[in-house]
């Protein structure tokens, strides 16, 4: 009742104004309810991205395995495309040749900038440290590529004596640095996440710094840190421009890394720019290819996130 | 008593003691390869690039002389791809985010699509310039044109503008949301009025980082046929098109040693956006800093 | 698609405990008053967990109603219930009905957001929105509908004077809520919530987290408020029941104890668990 009185006396309702309103408003209420239908569209697009690649890799693989034995194609020691040799190993072990090279200079690099972070550096000394080393991973691949070309395999020729203009060692060395910021940046979170009680309990017992760091730590951050490296190599394997610029295009059964190789990717690159035409075999090579380096990645990537989700660690 | 040789330890204590300070001047000097190498690069480039870089090349076309050569249609088709990238992958992105974290229902089908989500992020790029060559150029007949190279490109940083995204939404407090929904809001009411307006630091920063990456890509333009010389703007979506990257790569590939200059002002060029962009993300996460 | 969708189900499951606590006090007030709120044979399950079994309760109108007991004992899952706030948690089922002014609130007849806009809720921690203490105000009314400037402003100085707090802020309703003390912002959270001048008020333990002189500022307050809205607040502070409510009903273990007069329960309860409560024996 005094409520009543009240509202005559501001003379608005809010509640009147409300239910008014909500008569009038029936066609855009009608609106909303096709909002979650759009929402859930936009998320199919990413379902149909992935059926959309399988699908690709898929039919055009198989156009090519029609014609070219799926056999030969993953025991063929020579790959000449425009001889009419697929033999898709050499490219296979070009690519391992390169992800060798660079999991040698990014897990221990990695792994030891990731425990400078983590167990010694101060909390200043990190918050400039690991975002420039991010920048790193920032850097456009083509950069990296220039640079392995023009600056790190002159340096290297003075080095490692008949090494090549193209060759797989400065490629690789450069791939290794780019994922450098991965490795130490994610094993860092993991290590972070280690509780501090743990250390304390380990220092109270006279334990150094670098006990603390290999004994507990480590071992604690352990599916953290496997599940960042195998993402890194993931990554190295699906390298494309370092390897295209610095890494030459003659695929070669070798893995002598100071000669010119071809990977899988830089492959790919080579077949879609030349004078390849839409619907010759070398065309859909370049799916067969394709396919393969996708099927690596993909395994590594489900490695990866099977790793860190099974071995969660417990605190 | 305690069974601890007094002496013998004391020697051990002092071993271990060295053996963690001779490590740790190693570790440090591991961290500083890294940045080493990052100094290196960029001093070199710019040493190289800088006699090159000035306005002309900024405003010249490709040409057959080194000291002609200029960057302009790369940056300009660089924009313009930027220009279709965001807006497509923004709606894709955000719209996905909305519906996984306020929508779906947490079963397997969101599981799925989450994971789904997870693995498009670590797809090589160049897979992408295949489906792209597949799809847009073949079987959707838009030809090597500026519009397919950007479909192309925003479904490739599609995953991080949508786990970006995710995350910021995720991090709205629930007590606001609650708040709204007690009043008598609409879950889209909710969305737009309060989670959005609270998560859009977040998004725009990972959407700048996404964006960013899609300049700097160069493989699966390559596939998708970005032209490695263009002596004319694209005038619509279904031009020819080429972008900073493409030309630094066909740069790098001559043999004349000027030509590495080049190559090294267009990188200057590319790099000067990209600490442009990064400049906007950081200054937008310290302005908008949570404040809850 | 709809599987994706979340589902909110109201499931109409068969009582599980078929004694019904009669209860003299609650019968006569009934017969006496209008109720705003009466439920009956309300159960709640949190997916196989039942929260609440068989609460009859008729909230009056125009009282303050206080609802005590110990944490867990299911006191604000049943003022969330009111509201239907408590179905933000998706594996809820509940039982029983619910009639606010005579109406179920669980029939598809009525939207939710309809339900919503007559019974404003206050929370716990105050939770202005990261906005200016004007637009916290307009909020309700804009998703409403209402955008006339002029309106608006003549909401948020009513509602702000309403909630005692206009004084405090009318010099900077653009600044950012956040820059509020707590016990300003929870005033202005009731302020937000007074702005589409609801029916009922739902309090869930809103001075908990502030300090003793915010707190009084508000117990006033929700004296005053009586004057014009039915206020339901959870409290887990028993002097807090006693000063400021009218009817206050004990809870434990998601059980409806007893409910009766302030007075009455804090003086005489007719339950022994409500007398061991309220002396301090358990909780």
């Amino acid at each position: 009742m005094g409520k009543a009185l009240q509202n005559e006396a501001m003379n608005i309702d809010v509640q009147t104004m409300i239910e008014n309103k909500r008569k009038k408003k029936s066609v855009s209420g009608k609106l909303e309810k096709l909002i979650p239908a759009f929402l859930f569209l936009c998320a199919a697009v990413s379902v149909l991205t992935t059926a959309g690649i399988l699908f690709t890799l898929l039919r055009e693989s198989i156009t090519f395995f029609s014609t070219t034995s799926i056999v030969d194609f993953y025991t063929g020691t020579q790959w000449s495309p425009w001889t009419g040799h697929f033999g898709v190993l050499p490219l296979i072990t070009g690519t391992l040749l390169i992800t060798l090279i660079a999991a040698i200079v990014a897990i221990p690099l990695g792994l030891m900038s990731a425990i400078f972070l983590s167990e010694y550096a101060s909390d200043r000394t990190r918050k400039i440290i690991k975002p420039t080393l991010e920048v790193l991973a920032g850097i456009p691949t083509v950069v990296y590529g220039f640079f392995a070309l023009t600056f790190v395999t002159p340096l290297l020729k003075n080095i490692v004596p008949g090494l090549g203009i193209f060759n797989a060692l400065s490629a690789g060395i450069v791939v290794g640095i780019m994922i450098i910021p991965m490795i130490a940046s994610l094993s860092e979170d993991a290590m972070n996440s280690v509780p501090n009680s743990l250390r304390e309990g380990a220092l109270a017992l006279g334990a150094t710094r670098l006990e603390v760091a290999m004994k507990v730590v480590l071992p604690a951050a352990f599916s953290g840190i496997v599940a960042s490296i195998v993402l890194a190599v993931s990554r190295a394997i699906g390298e494309t421009m370092i390897v295209v610029i610095a890494a030459g295009a003659s695929p070669t059964l070798t893995f002598d890394p100071t000669r010119s190789i071809q990977t899988l990717t830089a492959f790919i690159v080579q077949g879609a720019t030349g004078d390849t035409t839409f619907g010759s075999t070398i065309y859909y090579s370049i799916y067969a290819v394709g396919a393969t380096l996708f099927v690596f990645t993909l395994l590594m990537n489900m490695l990866s996130q099977y790793i860190s989700r099974k071995f969660k660690e417990e605190y | 008593m305690s069974g601890i040789d007094e002496k013998n330890n004391l020697k051990r204590i002092r071993g271990r003691v060295i053996l963690n300070n001779v490590l740790k001047g190693l570790f440090f000097v591991s961290t500083t390869i890294g940045l080493i190498f990052l100094a290196l690069l960029l001093y070199r480039i710019l040493t190289q690039g800088i006699g090159y870089l000035n306005s002309d090349f900024i405003t010249s076309f490709p040409a057959p002389y080194p000291e002609e050569a200029g960057i302009f249609a790369g940056l300009i088709g660089s924009i313009m791809m930027i220009a279709i990238v965001a807006p497509v992958a923004i709606t894709l992105g955000v719209g996905t985010a909305i519906f996984l974290e306020e929508y779906a229902y947490k079963n397997r089908w969101t599981k799925f699509i989450q994971i789904n989500i997870q693995n498009l992020a670590g797809v090589p790029s160049i897979v992408y310039g295949l489906l792209g060559l597949t799809f847009f150029v073949y079987m959707l007949r838009l030809g090597y044109t500026l519009l397919a190279g950007g479909l192309t490109m925003a479904l490739l940083v599609l995953p991080v503008i949508v786990v970006a995204a995710q995350e910021a939404i995720r991090s709205v407090p629930s007590d606001i949301k609650e708040a709204s929904y007690g009043m008598g809001a609409s879950k889209w009411q909710t969305i737009r009025r309060v989670i959005l307006p609270a998560a859009i630091p977040g998004i725009l920063t990972g959407t700048i980082l996404a964006l960013s990456r899609a300049i700097g890509e160069t493989a699966p333009l390559i596939i998708v046929g970005a032209a490695t010389a263009l002596y004319t703007l694209p005038d619509s979506l279904l031009s020819k098109y080429t972008v900073m990257p493409i030309q630094i790569f066909n740069w790098t590939g001559r043999p004349q040693e000027e030509w590495q200059f080049v190559a090294a002002a267009g990188i200057l060029v590319l790099l000067i956006v990209l600490l442009f962009m990064n400049a906007v993300a950081v200054f937008i996460r310290n302005k908008f800093q949570k404040r809850y | 698609m709809n599987t994706l969708l979340k589902q909110k189900k109201v499931d109409n499951k068969t009582s599980v405990k078929p004694d019904i606590k009669e209860n003299n006090q609650t019968k006569s007030e009934a017969a006496m008053d209008k109720n705003v709120f009466e439920v009956n044979n309300l159960n709640l399950w949190y997916g196989n967990d039942q929260a609440l079994y068989e609460i009859n309760m008729n909230v009056p109108q125009n009282k303050v109603t206080a609802i005590i007991g110990p944490s867990g004992c299911g006191k604000s899952t049943y003022l969330k219930t009111l509201n239907r706030m408590v179905e933000m948690v998706p594996i809820v089922k509940t039982s029983g009905s619910i009639q606010y002014n005579g109406e179920d609130i669980f029939s598809d007849k009525h939207s939710v957001e309809g339900l919503r806009t007559k019974v404003g809720m206050v929370f716990q921690k105050p939770n202005p929105f990261p906005k200016s203490i004007y637009d916290n105000i307009a909020y309700g009314p804009r998703i409403h509908g209402v955008k006339k400037k002029a309106v608006l402003d003549q909401i948020v100085e009513k509602s702000l004077r309403d909630a005692a707090i206009w004084d405090e802020v009318k010099d900077r309703l653009d600044e950012n809520a956040f820059g509020l003390s707590g016990g300003q912002q929870q005033r202005v959270c009731i302020a937000r919530a007074l702005a589409i001048e609801p029916d009922v008020i739902l309090m869930d333990e809103p001075t908990s987290a502030l300090d003793p002189i915010s707190t009084l500022k508000v117990e006033e307050l929700v004296q005053e408020l009586k004057k014009k809205y039915s206020i339901i607040i959870v409290t887990h502070n028993m002097q807090q029941a006693a000063r400021i409510s009218d009817k206050t009903a004990f809870f434990l273990n998601g059980e409806l104890i007893e409910f009766a007069d302030t007075d009455h329960l804090f003086s005489n309860p007719t339950d022994k668990r409500t007398e061991d409560y309220i002396s301090g024996r358990f909780g």
